[in-house]
C-alpha cells in the first residue's frame, strides 16, 4: 500500500469519526436537559414532536461504539498500513486453526500412513475416517454406497479395471486413470460393430440370438482388432485398464445398443488424480476404505 | 427549539448534499484504495484469460444463474479449506468481468471445482444430476446439450474484454468464432467449470 492511500485511509477515517463525534456533543449541547410536554413547533398532518433530549441510554451506547471503533482500530488492522498491536491477519487465524488441527490429529494421520491397507483395514475409527473422505470426495461419481453409476465404477463387485490390490488401487486414486477405448466405427464398419457386439455380449453369457455366421465374423474382429487389449479370451488386462468381457459387470450398460455405443464411439473415463487434493495420508485412509468394501475383516 | 439542525431539516438541497457526504466515508476508505492495490489489480501467477470456449461456458453459467446457488470464493478458514482446497485470492478474478463470487451457498462452492471430477462426470451431472447423486437438488440442464453456440458474438465479447484489460491476442480474437461454433453449450459450460481455480494449487 503506498503512502498516499495510507494517509488517505487514515485522514478520512478520523475526520469521519471527529464529525461524528462533534455533530453528537453538538447538538446536544444545544438541546434542553429535562423531559418536556412543549413540542419542536411543527405540524405535518396532525403529527408533532416533543422538543425532548436525546435518551440517555442511546447517548451513553454512541459514545460507547465510538470508543470501541478507537480500540479496535489500535488492535487490528484497518488504519492504512497500520498492522494493529495484535499482529492479527485472517491467514494467521487459518494456520493457527490448521495447527492446532494438526497438532491433534497429524499423529493419527501419520500412524495410519505408516500401516499397509491390509492392516488399517482391521482398524474401525481408521475406515470411519477413510468412509468419511470417500463420501466428501468420491460418492459425487461412485455412489454412497460405492456401488458406481453409468459410466462410473462400482467399487463393491470385485471386479477392477486397473487391479484391486492396495497398491493398484492406491496409485488410481492417487494418480488418476485415463481410458483408452478407441472408437472403431469407422476401422471396422456398421456389421462389424454388431457382430463384434454379439460376440462379446455372448462372451458374458447374454444370449443376444445373433446368428451363428455373425458370431462367427464378430470373433475374428475381436481376436484381430479387440485381443490386443482385452485379451484373445476377452477376460481383458489390468496393465491397460481393458475391462474384463466376460463376467458380465458392465461399465456402461450390456444392452446391444449401448455395447454397440462403445465400440463405435470408444469410452474415455477419466478418474482424476487426487494426490494434490487430498494429499498422501487421506489417499492412503480412503484407499484402505475401498480396499476394506471387498476385504472386509470378518 | 434552539438546534441548527432546523436549517438542514428545512434546505433538502443541503440536506442532501450533508447525507451523500456522511454515507461517503465508508465507500471512500473501504473500496476506492482497492481499485490501485497491487493484490486485487494484479493477476497470480500463470493466471490466462478464458478461452473462447470457457468464455462462453461463463455466460451460460452467468445466464442460467448458477451464481445463485454456487459461490466461488472459498473463505480462509479451516474447514472450507480442508474441503475446496486453497482459500480464493483476488488475483484470480482480475480476468472476471463480473466476478461470481456470489454470497449463496445452496450446492457447494465451485471456486476450485476445475480438474476434480471428469468431463463425463460433468455432462452427466449437467443432464440430470439425480442420475449420480440421488440426493441433488439441483435443476436439470439437458437442454444444454442440445442448443448449439454459433459463436456470432464471441470474437466481439473479447474485445470488449481487451478494453477492460484483459490481455487476449488478436489470434484469440480471430480465433474466437472457429472455436465456439457448433460447439454445445454444454460442453462450454464444462470447459469453463473445469477451468476454475486451476492456478493455485488446491493442495492446502
Amino acid at each position: 500500500m503506498s503512502n498516499f492511500w495510507h494517509w488517505w485511509i487514515v485522514l478520512l477515517t478520523t475526520a469521519c469519526l471527529v464529525l461524528v463525534t462533534w455533530v453528537l456533543f453538538s447538538t446536544r449541547k444545544a438541546q434542553r436537559k429535562e423531559m418536556t410536554e412543549e413540542t419542536t413547533g411543527h405540524a405535518y398532518d396532525g403529527i408533532e414532536e416533543y422538543d425532548n433530549p436525546l435518551p440517555h441510554w442511546w447517548f451513553i451506547m454512541f459514545v460507547a461504539t465510538l470508543v470501541f471503533t478507537v480500540g479496535y482500530l489500535i488492535l487490528y488492522p484497518g488504519m492504512g498500513k497500520w498492522q494493529g498491536v495484535l499482529g492479527w491477519t485472517q491467514v494467521n487465524e487459518l494456520e493457527q486453526d490448521q495447527l492446532k488441527h494438526d497438532r491433534k490429529y497429524a499423529p493419527e494421520f501419520a500412524r495410519y500412513a505408516a500401516t499397509p491397507i491390509d492392516e488399517l483395514i482391521k482398524n474401525p475409527r481408521a475406515l470411519k475416517m477413510g468412509e468419511r473422505v470417500f463420501i466428501n470426495n468420491c460418492a459425487l461419481c461412485h455412489g454412497m454406497d460405492a456401488g458406481g453409476n453409468f459410466g462410473f465404477p462400482n467399487l463393491t463387485d470385485g471386479d477392477w479395471l486397473y487391479g484391486g490390490t492396495p497398491d493398484a488401487i492406491k496409485a488410481s486414486i492417487a494418480h488418476g486413470r485415463q481410458g483408452q477405448m478407441p472408437a472403431w466405427g469407422a476401422v471396422i464398419g456398421d456389421t462389424g460393430v454388431k457382430q463384434v457386439a454379439s460376440y462379446t455380449r455372448e462372451l458374458s453369457g447374454i444370449a443376444t440370438g445373433a446368428s451363428e455366421a455373425n458370431l462367427d465374423a464378430g470373433k475374428t474382429i475381436f481376436s484381430t482388432t479387440c485381443a490386443v487389449c482385452h485379451n484373445a479370451d476377452g477376460t481383458g488386462n489390468l496393465a491397460l485398464g481393458a475391462p474384463n468381457l466376460t463376467n458380465n459387470i458392465w461399465l456402461y450398460g450390456s444392452s446391444q445398443v449401448q455395447v454397440e455405443y462403445t465400440i463405435r464411439q470408444g469410452r474415455n473415463g477419466v478418474m482424476p488424480p487426487w494426490n494434490d487434493i487430498l494429499g498422501e495420508e487421506k489417499v492412503h485412509l480412503v484407499t484402505a476404505y475401498v480396499y476394506s468394501l471387498t476385504h472386509m475383516a470378518e | 427549539m434552539a438546534g441548527k439542525h432546523d436549517i438542514v431539516e428545512k434546505n433538502l438541497g443541503l440536506m442532501v448534499i450533508l447525507v451523500v457526504v456522511a454515507i461517503s466515508f465508508g465507500s471512500l476508505v473501504e473500496i476506492v484504495p482497492l481499485f490501485f492495490q497491487k493484490e486485487t489489480t494484479q493477476p497470480v501467477d500463470g493466471l490466462k484469460p478464458y478461452t473462447a470456449m470457457q468464455l462462453e461456458g461463463r455466460d451460460i453459467y452467468i445466464r442460467e444463474g448458477c451464481a445463485g446457488c454456487h459461490s466461488q470464493m472459498i473463505r480462509p478458514l479451516r474447514a472450507e479449506v480442508e474441503r475446496y482446497g486453497h482459500y480464493s485470492v483476488a488475483g484470480e478474478s482480475v480476468y472476471d468481468y463480473p466476478f461470481l463470487w456470489g454470497s449463496k451457498r445452496t450446492g457447494p462452492d465451485l471456486a476450485r471445482v476445475g480438474g476434480r471430477y471428469s468431463d463425463d462426470w460433468h455432462r452427466a451431472h449437467l443432464i440430470n444430476p439425480r442420475d449420480l447423486v440421488p440426493q441433488s437438488i439441483m435443476p436439470a440442464y439437458p437442454f444444454l446439450a442440445d442448443n448449439q453456440l454459433d459463436g456470432k458474438l464471441t470474437a466481439r465479447k473479447m474485445e470488449t474484454l481487451r478494453t477492460l484489460g484483459v490481455p487476449y491476442t488478436d489470434e484469440d480474437i480471430a480465433g474466437a468464432r472457429d472455436a465456439v461454433k457448433g460447439q454445445t453449450e454444454l460442453d462450454a459450460l464444462v470447459a469453463y467449470l473445469q477451468g476454475l481455480g486451476t492456478v493455485i494449487s488446491s493442495k492446502r
